[in-house]
């Protein structure tokens, strides 16, 4: 089992856990959590190397690593390991949020240990979640994840934490249900009559048995179920609440790490397993997030608080991720995770500056703050460089991901797909309004209030935690073909096989 | 050429930037001004070695046997793959515009960071400011190399970012932070119809590449099989939707109102930017792109159209300004529009396309004369503390130098000969009277009411009325060398540029082609510009009272001319009334109440549910077994109904 290296994104998490209990000082507990994951990082980068390496010896198979260890046989739950470059991508992010993370909460008070206990536990379920590729193991990580966020919220949080905290979980729980719905009506449906039944991904996806009837009822379960985490308009309005009471961290790995989920969970369970039912049914979520895309980038126009903006602009941002999931192409989808990288990277990198600025000045609202760039210029440029890469400024990550998800549904004929496709384009002037009126306002102009001039600027921790996002940012966007061939490749025939196209 | 130079043409600029963006506080002004100021040199040399070498090295990869000049793609990297063939490449496409741009862009921009040495000398944020110069200067060289319309639309948006950073470079004024934030926003609208062109043509030709669309132009028409879309052929739309990128950077109307305020930013940077280089990004995509214009008329006619109107509209506005570096900003929009016009009405069919090498010369002649001016507006601005004429006058007793080299910037806008301006709009003229008497004269016109706003700018300053600079305890004198000595270089290049043989470097088929003047429009607008001049030295030469008459004369036009015919107000009203509180607070309030108030409705409800059940439970055994008592008989009474029924 442990040759398997994928099981170690398991393991090294347990292991701080374990390393936590033993601890006596928030000393030890720093220590604990950046050697993990610093370890943890490692780990994705060794996996990525290893991962190109048996693609250039010309390895062809949807998924590496794969492995299966049984669970519990009578219903053939296994815990099933495989991946691809997304799920490549995706750990390589969820190690950087979660070592970034743990740099921003380097003064978390009360309780340091418990709250170490529960962001580690929290991302146990997402590794888990992202080298699973059986579905039962899958919903069981996505829980692990998400239940922790009730009481990080609940415990950590500010301002109206009890509501968000209950608003956040129950929404999302809703979400689940509908989830669970999807996923058993798909394991019964997931061999052909008299075929042994199975959870595994790649094998439903293989014996294509499920009925297309069926699948009309199956395919909105799953993608309205990881949606919600996903932000897609209208179940979207846990993300304001939540974020603006979460910790740091908590929003860093929220918006950064756990929507994503929801963006890979649509694409690898909902469209990957019901090609059909998605490109039959496609044109109903499209309208949805494309609403989201623009509805969430005009609220944010009007916010005061910066966690509701920022909150605003995810829902924006990860409508484009499942928009161009929905489009059906592999240009628009290669975009469509680029994204979920940029917007995860930049986000959290928003998140983190938010909560040391707010560590400070002890207020979110931006019209008690401005001058900012006077004051402690090191986070203040770190912001714009992080409004830029949220505007879509070449060089930075969100440019390239947009360009890709708009090239790629312009491929698209006809009327309905074009109209919706320069909806969304038209999301990049409104994200420039509210990305430089919050700049104008919070950083730029003279110093809003005279207490604020006696602030200081980074520590040491809190630059390596923004360096380390801004770099991840740059990386993406001065090379982004080196993620885009890492991501294309996966989009093997199986879902353009099913449709007949590409 | 060899990839090394043209690589280190992007390269020293980035480079520059970083250095100074991450280092730069550890410097001192003068390490960084200098090390800014050397890095431009540099590249300064390469790209006139490289322009040199394009033009007359007479190697077969520039010129063919039959003396027509080529396009040479130095070299060309993927950069991202959408597909097989929509690649987004950076690369080093040499051609005569983008070898007559490396010199325009590398020589103003080295003038400016040599000048600024003077100008920003002791200003918080130097180092910053040499930063973002590079920065532009980078991101503009790579825009006019590029080899496919991608590349460009990335240099595009870095060039709006650098021009953001560079406005709002006194970050601390409010007014310059909400000019840069209008300039960004206002660029990044018409930057929107540029992406959408660009995905359109692209989807049809499946190519971004410059060159394969501008050989085969009937290529590109032919590849979108005659699509139509309301009214309008695709390519039309496409082209008028890429023309729209070129109208908000190159501030057409009525995308120009970022400009005016623009000249929030340091002067220099004014005539970098917001005169000689980023605001003839429009015209320079238009000529990018010329050989497929051809092949739309419709297309071309709209440029015109807008050229047309921009132009008569900024000429008129100018006339009326009293902040010289707003006069000098509307007579920067004028001037793009004319080399608008000029693409506009040439046709590959009428006089070799004379519109468009008298375009490209012109945005050649006119970098020189604006920077010129503009700098000379910074020198006197540094000299008397203020924007407005109405506390200069009689100034060319105290700054000799400033006011010659002004006054040669004032007669090569003018068309006076033998300044650089006169062969430039020359051509631009015969152009237009070849396309349609209507435009020859429309542009002499404008071309009159040029040389009149620029010389009542002139006499305000350096005439009229002398106020008592004595009592402001401060005796306006001129500026130290390094910023004198751009001033001389730049008045001097433009006294001759005229007389370079702009059509044998640059056309639009890259055919060689003689310039010879056209005697009766170029009488003609010497005239026109003579007379206008005279009427300009009658009414603002002394102080008198004769411009007050003229304006009480024509009140209401004067008052709407001096407001810019209220195009802010539109703007403000569209954004604010509309946008902000027509749009976005209604769905922030949509959102809160109705689908977040539905969300908790649920809550409420389930909650309500649980609260009118609970009673059930009691807890009390009496009440159970009397709930199951009732519910006994209930069933017993209904089963036997049921029985009697049956």
């Amino acid at each position: 089992m442990f040759e398997n290296i994928l099981i170690y994104f398991v393991v090294i998490p347990v292991l701080m856990l374990g390393g936590l209990a033993l601890c006596k000082n928030i000393k030890q507990i720093r220590a604990v959590a950046v050697v993990g994951s610093l370890a943890l990082v490692g780990l994705s980068i060794a996996l990525l190397l290893g991962y190109l390496e048996q693609r250039a010896a010309g390895a062809t198979a949807e998924m590496l690593y794969v492995d299966s260890w049984t669970w519990f046989a009578p219903l053939n739950i296994n815990l099933a390991v495989g991946v691809d470059g997304i799920s490549v991508a995706m750990l390589i992010l969820s190690a950087i949020i979660l070592l970034t993370g743990s740099f921003a909460s380097w003064k978390i008070d009360p309780l340091p240990k418990e709250f170490f206990l529960w962001l580690i536990l929290l991302s146990i379920g997402v590794f888990g979640f992202f080298i699973t590729i059986d579905l039962f193991t899958m919903f069981m990580f996505y829980e692990v994840a998400l239940i922790p966020m009730y009481l990080l919220i609940g415990v950590w949080g500010s301002g109206n934490k009890n509501y968000s905290a209950m608003k956040l979980t129950l929404m999302l729980m809703g979400g689940s249900a509908f989830l669970m719905l999807g996923l058993i009506g798909i394991h019964y449906h997931s061999a052909p009559e008299g075929q042994p039944l199975t959870w595994n991904l790649l094998e439903i996806a293989q014996n294509n048995a499920i009925d297309r009837n069926w699948q009309y009822f199956l395919f909105p379960m799953t993608f309205v179920g990881f949606g919600v985490l996903g932000a897609m308009f209208p179940f979207h309005t846990w993300s304001p609440d939540g974020h603006a009471s979460a910790p740091t961290a908590v929003s860093m790995l929220h918006a950064g790490v756990l929507m994503k989920l929801g963006g890979y969970g649509c694409f690898r369970v909902a469209i990957y397993l019901m090609p059909e039912a998605a490109n039959e049914l496609a044109w109903i979520f499209l309208i949805l997030t494309g609403i989201s895309v623009v509805y969430g980038a005009f609220s944010a126009c009007v916010q005061t608080d910066l966690k509701y903006i920022n909150a605003y602009s995810s829902v924006s941002h990860c409508g484009l991720v499942l928009f161009a999931i929905l489009m059906l192409n592999t240009t628009a989808m290669t975009g469509a995770i680029m994204q979920m990288l940029s917007h995860g990277l930049m986000t959290a990198l928003f998140f983190a500056l938010i909560g040391m600025i707010y560590g400070r000045t002890h207020t979110r609202d931006i019209r008690m703050m401005g001058g900012l760039m006077k004051i402690m210029p090191f986070l203040a440029v770190c912001y714009v460089i992080a409004g830029m890469a949220s505007l879509g400024l070449p060089g930075l990550s969100g440019f390239v991901a947009e360009m890709t998800i708009f090239v790629g549904s312009f491929q698209h004929t006809d009327m309905f797909h074009r109209v919706f496709t320069i909806v969304a384009c038209c999301s990049i002037v409104i994200t420039a309004v509210y990305i430089l009126r919050v700049v104008g306002k919070l950083l730029l102009g003279p110093v809003q209030d005279k207490h604020h001039l006696e602030l200081t600027d980074a520590t040491w921790w809190e630059r390596l935690s923004t360096i380390t996002l801004i770099v991840s940012v740059a990386a993406i966007g001065c090379f982004p073909n080196f993620f885009a061939e890492l991501i294309k490749f996966t989009f093997s025939e199986n879902i353009f096989k099913v449709l007949g196209m590409n | 050429m060899d990839q090394i130079t043209s690589v280190l043409i992007l390269a020293l600029p980035l480079c520059m930037f970083l250095l100074l963006g991450v280092f730069g506080n550890k410097m001192s002004h003068k390490m960084a001004g200098i090390l800014g100021t050397l890095g431009m040199g540099v590249t300064l040399i390469l790209a006139y070695s490289t322009a040199f070498t394009y033009f007359f090295s007479g190697s077969e990869l520039f010129i063919d046997a039959a003396g027509n000049r080529l396009q040479s793609v130095v070299f060309d990297h993927t950069w991202l793959a959408f597909t097989d063939n929509l690649v987004i490449k950076l690369g080093f496409l040499l051609d005569p515009i983008s070898a007559m741009m490396l010199v325009v862009i590398t020589t103003i921009s080295f003038m400016v960071h040599l000048y600024s040495l003077g100008y920003m000398h002791g200003e918080t944020g130097f180092q910053r400011y040499y930063a973002f110069l590079s920065l532009f200067s980078f991101s503009m060289l790579g825009l006019v190399v590029a080899t496919n319309i991608f590349q460009m639309y990335i240099f595009w948006e870095l060039v709006g970012a650098s021009s953001y950073l560079l406005i709002g470079f006194y970050y601390t004024k409010p007014s310059a932070v909400s000019a840069s934030k209008k300039a960004f926003i206002v660029t990044r609208f018409a930057d929107l119809g540029f992406l959408v062109g660009i995905l359109i043509l692209s989807f049809y030709t499946n190519t971004f590449d410059f060159v394969s669309m501008t050989s085969n132009p009937q290529n590109v028409l032919a590849s979108t099989g005659g699509a139509m879309f309301m009214g309008g052929s695709v390519l039309t739309w496409a082209l008028v939707l890429i023309f729209m990128g070129g109208m908000g950077k190159s501030a057409m109307m009525p995308l120009h109102i970022w400009l005016p305020d623009a000249m929030e930013g340091p002067t220099p940077v004014s005539a970098l930017i917001h005169a000689a280089t980023m605001v003839v990004a429009g015209v320079f995509l238009v000529a990018r792109m010329f050989p497929v214009y051809l092949m739309e008329v419709t297309a071309l006619e709209i440029v015109t159209w807008v050229g047309a109107l921009t132009a008569l509209y900024a000429a008129i506005v100018a006339c009326t300004q009293v902040d010289i570096k707003r006069v000098l900003a509307f007579s920067t929009i004028s001037q793009i529009a004319f080399m608008m016009v000029a693409l506009g009405v040439a046709r590959d069919t009428i006089h070799e396309g004379v519109g468009y090498m008298a375009s490209m010369f012109h945005l050649f002649t006119h970098a020189m004369f604006k920077a010129l001016l503009f700098l000379g507006a910074g020198a006197l601005i540094h000299a008397v503390h203020s924007n407005d004429y109405t506390s200069m006058g009689g100034l060319r007793k105290y700054m000799p130098i400033t006011h010659i080299t002004f006054l040669i910037g004032c007669l090569a806008i003018a068309g006076i000969p033998p300044f650089a301006g006169f062969f430039s709009k020359d051509e631009i003229l015969v152009a237009a009277f070849e396309n349609s008497p209507l435009w020859g004269i429309w542009m002499t016109a404008v071309a009159g009411l040029t040389a009149f706003y620029m010389f009542r700018l002139y006499y305000r300053i350096f005439w009229w009325n002398e106020p008592d600079y004595e009592h402001h305890g401060h005796v306006p004198h001129d500026a130290p060398w390094t910023m004198t000595l751009p001033l001389i270089i730049l008045a001097a290049v433009s006294c001759v540029a005229g007389f370079i043989p702009f059509g044998e470097l640059v056309s639009w088929n890259r055919e060689a082609y003689h310039i010879h003047l056209n005697i009766p429009v170029a009488a003609t607008s010497v005239i026109v510009a003579v007379c206008a001049i005279a009427l300009a030295t009658v009414m603002y030469r002394k102080e008198n009272s004769l411009p007050d008459k003229v304006a009480n004369s024509v009140k209401g036009l004067w008052t709407a001319a001096y407001n810019r015919f209220y195009f802010d107000e539109l703007y403000l009203f569209i954004t604010h009334k509309i946008i902000f509180n027509l749009v976005s607070r209604p769905i922030a309030w949509f959102d809160r109440h109705i689908i977040d108030g539905s969300m908790d409705m649920f809550a409420t409800l389930a909650h309500k549910a649980s609260g009118a059940i609970k009673g059930l439970q009691s807890g009390n055994i009496q009440s159970y077994v009397l709930i199951y008592l009732m519910g006994a008989l209930l069933i017993g009474v209904v089963t036997v109904v049921c029985v009697v029924i049956l």
